[in-house]
């Protein structure tokens, strides 16, 4: 907060007035999304609700299958995400300044990938992985595609951890004699365990929220996923699904809604929490 | 060493990959638009009867202007609602108000959008109903946005009066200049880059976002200036039309795609323009 | 014109004074002719030449900002670290030019080995820090990494205090011990000789004593090149000084001679100002 001293000028209580109002606004506005959502939701909550397969397209039963589903969405993701963006984190911080063209393409590049809008990105999930890679409507087309969004975001966060560390371990290193291969795995990326965890949560939240790429990619149904190959509906799918097709359909959508933010609370928190450690450990 | 050089060349390989996915989507908008762009000419697009692409019309211009009038109106709601809540938060509240609301406002860019579409279809539209019929329209798409997009707007503006030179805020503040005229002469200006940038980069958010929107605005293909009128965007058309779409009305909807994507480029370019240009001032 | 400082012996140097005389006719073990170093096209220092005599402690003292880390670094070739560093002239070690494109890198920081101001440890345990630089050069026997490791740590005093806790975080340890530490470290790989880039300057006043010791009792084995800012310590710790100031805001070697004709009797007058503590 930047303290400035008052002045109880016409345009300064206007402008005071003025920011209450949004802020209380803001907050009103949140309070009742949330108590809207936790008192509809928590009616059809329970254990049952997290373990048992949906009934009646929907209107009864529980979001089990969509559970699973969303989670092997989130492994896979990750599991291909995570070390691509850790390496190409790496060639950008340790092998990379300003003036190179390579790393201005790739940086240019990966804000452009950063903003595609999320119903192009499931287009082009359709048409390479669906399509011409003929994995079909599966978890693992949906998957790939969340990779690729998330990927910007995971190397952005790694990149600027590592780029935080001071050039004197570096150099330490070198005067020691250690290799570059060494001096990344054994003393740089240790150091930069936090910022690699803070990416992954935040990579985890994007995917959980996204909605447009999955449609026509994870595809639509409501069974239990035997394998990677097979369709899935992840939740936030199923969310949309419950309260545009199915009639009725609005208490099951506002547990199931309920249930994922209560997810994304938990991964807020989490950043929070690992991002106060980061501080922690820089400032000691 | 052979083992550095090895690492070297694959970590470039990698970095590589990871864009590759950019390459392969420009790759197919391009190709899978170029089909329409070669058999119908693009006047069909501006002057034909209707969008009933099944049956050879075209006529795409009353969903872009969906697409923009939306964003247009989300942005007019947001962006003062979010710079005001961020002066709240800088200048006006105290901490114990302006830390929880920060938190706050961080939850809430991080909900997904079909959240707010799932509330905006069983709140708003029923709500803008009794206003007048049919409650799924322009208006209620350019609420939902506003919620969905001023969180994020609210944290571009915190952060750009963070970052402001401090010692021109010093310097201010010692010539005994009172709240407001700080904030309006020396914060805005200096802020003013930074929250260029940012609207200009949630504004490609808004025009990109297809759930909300295609939950609450009725998808009726008409032009109309009364924003209790159902709409369609390109991205919900896209959404819609996708499942069943087959060749020509299957080309025309990544036309559709690859027009979107080439806004939301030029906005990003504007907006490092406009980084780098005022960095260099 | 000299910009910084205004004394009026500061105006510009005379050139009789850019190179050192072979003072005592010593062997040195490092040899640097002729060095000059710009980074992005200006220039830190110029036409520097420096002989580093063997076992002896060799100090190089000046106001900061002439150059002398940036000497130091030149040395181990960490100058290719650095973004538009161009380096002419020659430095030679035992003999061998290193500043050659086909010098042996990894030869070169065995030998000569660098200490910098902050006590830069591994971020791991103790023994780590012995095994990564160990296992680099060769030497991977878990037997003869503890001897090495032991050994180091007792040359540097430090062996008592962490006889029974080398699987800690090396982070734990006090200032002084994690520079003594990573002066151990440095030992373990039995170098031939010790560049210290003012290496008490992070330190409290008994950690630096205990440093200062340990420096003089290493000059036996080793050959030793230390910056540092502050004049006691190199009056009380080194054999040789070169002094390093600035000309037209880059840095030249005014004066090189024993450590006593410097500090009693310097030759050059912007010397013997600095030495007074006129001008620091």
């Amino acid at each position: 907060m930047i303290i400035l001293p008052t002045n109880r000028n016409l345009a300064d209580q206007v402008l005071k007035f003025s920011s209450w109002f949004c802020g209380l606004l803001i907050i009103g506005f949140f309070c009742y999304l949330f108590i809207d959502i936790i008192w509809h939701g928590i009616e059809r909550l329970s254990l049952n609700f997290l373990i048992s397969d949906p009934a009646n397209a929907g209107r009864q039963g529980g979001i089990a299958p969509m559970l699973v589903s969303t989670l092997l969405l989130l492994i896979i993701c990750i599991s291909i995400a995570l070390p691509l963006g850790i390496a190409c984190a790496i060639y950008l911080a340790e092998y990379t300044n300003e003036h190179m063209w390579f790393a201005k393409f790739i940086r240019h590049s990966l804000a452009m990938l950063a903003s595609v809008p999320s119903i192009v990105m499931g287009m082009f999930g359709y048409a390479f992985f669906v399509i011409a890679l003929n994995f079909g409507f599966s978890i693992l087309s949906g998957a790939l595609t969340l990779a690729c969004m998330v990927l910007p975001f995971i190397i952005r966060s790694i990149e600027d951890t590592l780029r935080n560390i001071p050039q004197i371990h570096r150099l330490n290193a070198s005067a020691l004699g250690l290799s570059k291969w060494r001096c990344i795995f054994q003393i740089l990326l240790p150091m930069a365990g936090h910022g690699i965890l803070l990416a992954l949560v935040l990579g985890i939240g994007r995917a959980m929220a996204e909605t447009a790429a999955l449609l026509y990619t994870a595809g639509y149904v409501t069974r239990m996923p035997d394998t990677v190959f097979d369709s899935g509906r992840s939740l936030s799918v199923h969310i949309f699904d419950l309260s545009m097709n199915v009639p009725g359909g609005e208490p099951s959508a506002y547990s199931s809604a309920l249930v994922l933010v209560i997810l994304l609370l938990l991964i807020n928190a989490s950043t929070h929490w690992m991002a106060k450690k980061i501080r922690h450990r820089s400032n000691k | 060493m052979s083992r550095d050089k090895a690492l070297h060349y694959s970590l470039k390989f990698l970095a590589g990959l990871s864009v590759s996915s950019l390459l392969f989507i420009i790759f197919y908008l391009v190709s899978e638009s170029s089909i329409i762009l070669q058999e119908v000419s693009p006047t069909h697009f501006l002057f034909d009867n209707n969008w009933h692409p099944t049956e050879g019309e075209f006529l795409i211009l009353p969903i872009v202007l969906g697409s923009v009038f939306i964003a247009f109106g989300a942005m007019v709601l947001s962006i003062p609602l979010g710079i005001l809540s961020a002066i709240l938060c800088q200048f006006y509240a105290p901490v114990w108000f302006s830390k929880p609301y920060e938190r706050i406002i961080e939850i809430l860019s991080g909900i997904p959008s079909v959240v707010f579409g799932f509330w905006g279809v069983i709140i708003i539209v029923p709500l803008l109903a009794q206003i007048e019929a049919p409650g799924t329209s322009m208006l209620a798409g350019i609420l939902v946005l506003t919620f969905i997009i001023m969180p994020p707007i609210v944290l571009i503006a915190n952060n750009a009066f963070i970052n402001i030179d401090k010692i021109q805020l010093q310097n201010a503040m010692a010539l005994g200049m009172s709240r407001f005229s700080i904030i309006r002469y020396i914060i805005f200006p200096n802020a003013k880059r930074g929250l260029l940038t940012g609207m200009i980069l949630q504004s490609g958010r808004a025009i990109g976002e297809t759930l909300a929107v295609l939950m609450v605005c009725g998808n009726v293909v008409q032009f109309t200036g009364n924003i209790f009128d159902p709409i369609r965007t390109l991205t919900s058309n896209i959404a819609l039309e996708m499942a069943y779409a087959m060749d020509l009305h299957r080309s025309a909807l990544f036309l559709s795609g690859l027009i979107l994507m080439i806004v939301v480029l030029v906005l990003i370019l504007l907006s490092e323009k406009l980084e780098t240009s005022t960095k260099s001032s | 014109m000299n910009q910084k400082g205004g004394h009026p012996f500061l105006k510009a140097v005379p050139d009789s004074y850019t190179s050192a005389p072979d003072v005592d006719d010593l062997p040195s073990y490092i040899e640097i002719q002729n060095l000059s170093l710009r980074i992005s096209q200006q220039p830190i220092f110029e036409s520097l030449s420096l002989p580093i005599y063997r076992n002896h402690i060799n100090a190089l003292i000046g106001p900061s900002g002439c150059g002398k880390s940036s000497l130091l670094n030149c040395i181990t070739r960490l100058t290719d670290h650095y973004d538009n560093a161009t380096l002419e002239g020659n430095i030679f070690v035992n003999g061998v030019d290193v500043l050659n494109s086909s010098a042996d890198l990894i030869h070169l920081r065995r030998n000569v080995g660098m200490i910098f101001q902050k006590p830069v440890p591994f971020a791991l345990s103790i023994r780590k820090n012995f095994e990564l630089p160990l296992k680099e050069h060769g030497i991977k026997n878990p037997y003869d990494i503890d001897a090495k490791m032991e050994q180091a740590l007792r040359d540097v005093g430090l062996w008592q205090e962490v006889s029974n806790r080398l699987n800690k975080s090396a982070m734990l340890l006090s200032g002084g011990q994690q520079q003594r530490l990573c002066i151990a470290r440095v030992l373990a790989l039995e170098p031939k000789a010790l560049l210290l880039d003012e290496p008490c300057s992070a330190l409290d006043p008994i950690a630096t004593g205990i440093i200062e010791s340990l420096i003089r009792e290493l000059k036996e084995k080793y050959t030793i090149l230390i910056v540092t800012h502050n004049l006691s310590q190199a009056k009380r710790v080194a054999d040789y000084v070169a002094f390093m100031w600035y000309n037209n805001n880059h840095g030249k070697l005014i004066e090189h001679n024993h450590s006593n004709v410097i500090f009693k009797s310097p030759s050059n007058p912007i010397t013997a100002a600095y030495v007074k503590g006129l001008t620091d």
